[in-house]
């Protein structure tokens, strides 16, 4: 265990350095939340009856989901593991007496911890102050806040096996991104829309699979969306996927790693 | 021109030499803009219309803008590309050739996966085309073309700015993005629907709108006034300004030395 803390030091400082390339991130950020509620208001102003959130919720959704996009985005995280699948320095890591995908796992939460914790203070401020209708509202009570740290981490953990099982299709495409891993988790994890949008019937499946374990639970539990025994409920789905996503990971690991050949060196 | 179709070839040719790599890039572009399109779907089924615009015309003004980013962007990836070949030392072997420095820019790197959006964007217009209401004139046929071809000069512009700061900043910058990659996903819907002060901020100071919401109301038949045609030309005037940002980052330039 002391070697996965020192690890995820070491990551989690050498996130820390990209301070400037966190407050040029910050813009776009910002940017974007604020474009996004603009449209939601224009579809709110369309038909108020047909929206399936309370707006206001809709807005901090929308905040929490830019103040941690770097938790919780499906893609762009695992640079070193796929290239070190690609170019062949995986043959030192198998060398090294540490399970390569602990390793990798603990590698890429710390790179994303780091990037939400430059990147989450300043518009999670911003989103506080803001006029009316863009301010994001405070949790409903206390157990409901307390709930929504629960999910998070569960959303976090999950978003992270969820992207092992992307990096490790390199062992078989030998390609960089794999978008189709991204696009997939991102749609229905509730980034492009939330998950309340999509009509029923699609709403009823997209919450059963694992992806709703995603963003979409502690986003819709800080907002309000999902209160009091929904949420427990919603909380006991996550750990589910969560163990099956790891052991799923693990089996795939040892899979491939049967399978590797390393040419030369 | 020789020359370039000579570029065009190379870059053909090594990209298909990887073809399953080449394939699976394809449909992740693919399916990114994919997934901005179901999102537009779902919202359009839940509520029908949003600022009086329909599911159907909505399409037309999301495929014209996807195939304008998605031509600037497949064509023009050695700008999107330029800090790398700024740090790389590369840019250093286009200064002392006999060409002209943007065309060598331009040539240097196309990426032909970005196809997936562009497969995606003629669909979208055979769907949408028919079904908009539109009736086909010759000067609303010449208006969408305008709107595609204009919008992809405006998109190669923002891409030659977004070159010009890594001059100063050796880094990308991804502040840029909410300009190119955020005009694309937020020029999805009509810029109006965003309310009057950006719809003001995308007529003038980055003209976006000028090749979207203004010739859409022309097409959709709201406006009759030929000058609403002409918008996506007036907005070419906007590539002066990114022209001369790039030389005058150009002449700031010191190599990097590697």
């Amino acid at each position: 265990m002391k070697e996965y803390r020192a690890l995820f030091r070491i990551k989690f400082i050498g996130g820390l350095q990209y301070r400037a390339a966190a407050l040029a991130g910050l813009t776009t950020q910002f940017a974007w939340g604020f474009m996004e509620i603009l449209a939601f208001v224009a579809f709110y102003r369309a038909n108020p009856a047909a929206f399936p959130m309370e707006f206001s919720q809709t807005v901090s959704y929308i905040w929490i989901q830019q103040a941690f996009l770097a938790l919780f985005a499906t893609w762009g995280v695992g640079g070193d593991a796929v290239e070190s699948i690609i170019n062949g320095n995986i043959a030192y890591d198998l060398a090294r007496p540490m399970n390569l995908y602990d390793r990798w796992f603990c590698e890429a939460a710390a790179t994303r911890v780091a990037r939400a914790t430059l990147r989450c203070f300043p518009v999670l401020i911003l989103a506080f102050v803001l006029p009316e209708p863009f301010r994001m509202s405070l949790p409903a009570s206390a157990a409901q806040f307390g709930m929504f740290i629960v999910s998070a981490v569960l959303g976090f953990l999950v978003v992270c096996a969820y992207c092992m099982l992307d990096y490790m299709s390199s062992f078989y495409t030998m390609t960089r991104i794999n978008l189709v891993f991204a696009m997939i988790g991102d749609f229905m994890s509730g980034q492009i829309i939330p998950l309340p949008f999509f009509p029923r019937p699609f709403q009823a499946i997209a919450e059963w699979l694992p992806f709703a374990s995603m963003q979409n639970a502690p986003l819709r539990i800080y907002s309000g969306n999902i209160a009091g025994m929904d949420a427990v409920g919603c909380i006991a789905l996550q750990f589910f996927w969560l163990a099956i996503l790891l052991v799923l990971g693990k089996a795939l690991m040892r899979r491939s790693l049967r399978r590797v050949v390393t040419q030369g060196g | 021109m020789q020359l370039y179709i000579n570029y065009f070839a190379i870059n053909l040719k090594s990209q298909m030499q990887y073809k399953v790599a080449f394939f699976l890039l394809t449909l992740g572009n693919f399916l990114t803009s994919f997934v901005t399109l179901a999102g537009v779907w779902f919202m359009l089924s839940r509520f029908n219309e949003v600022e009086g615009f329909t599911f159907s015309q909505i399409m037309l003004c999301f495929a014209s803008m996807l195939m304008a980013f998605s031509l600037a962007e497949g064509l023009a990836r050695g700008f999107d590309t330029f800090p790398r070949m700024l740090g790389n030392g590369e840019f250093d072997r286009v200064l002392v050739r006999p060409r002209g420095i943007v065309f060598q820019v331009l040539a240097s790197k196309m990426e032909f996966s970005r196809l997936g959006r562009l497969v995606q964007s003629v669909a979208v217009f055979c769907y949408a085309i028919p079904n908009s209401g539109v009736i086909w004139t010759w000067d609303k046929t010449l208006t969408l073309c305008l709107m595609v071809l204009c919008g992809s000069l405006i998109f190669f512009g923002l891409f030659v700015v977004y070159a010009a700061f890594s001059f100063f900043t050796v880094e990308g910058l991804e502040f840029m993005n909410i300009l190119t990659d955020g005009g694309r996903e937020f020029g999805r819907y009509p810029f109006s629907v965003y309310g009057r002060g950006v719809l003001k901020f995308l007529t003038y100071v980055i003209p976006l709108a000028l090749f979207q919401y203004y010739p859409l109301l022309y097409l959709l038949g709201r406006e009759q006034s030929k000058l609403y045609m002409a918008m996506p030309v007036i907005a070419l005037i906007f590539l002066i300004p990114c022209y001369l940002f790039f030389r005058f980052g150009l002449r700031r330039y010191k190599s990097t030395g590697s």
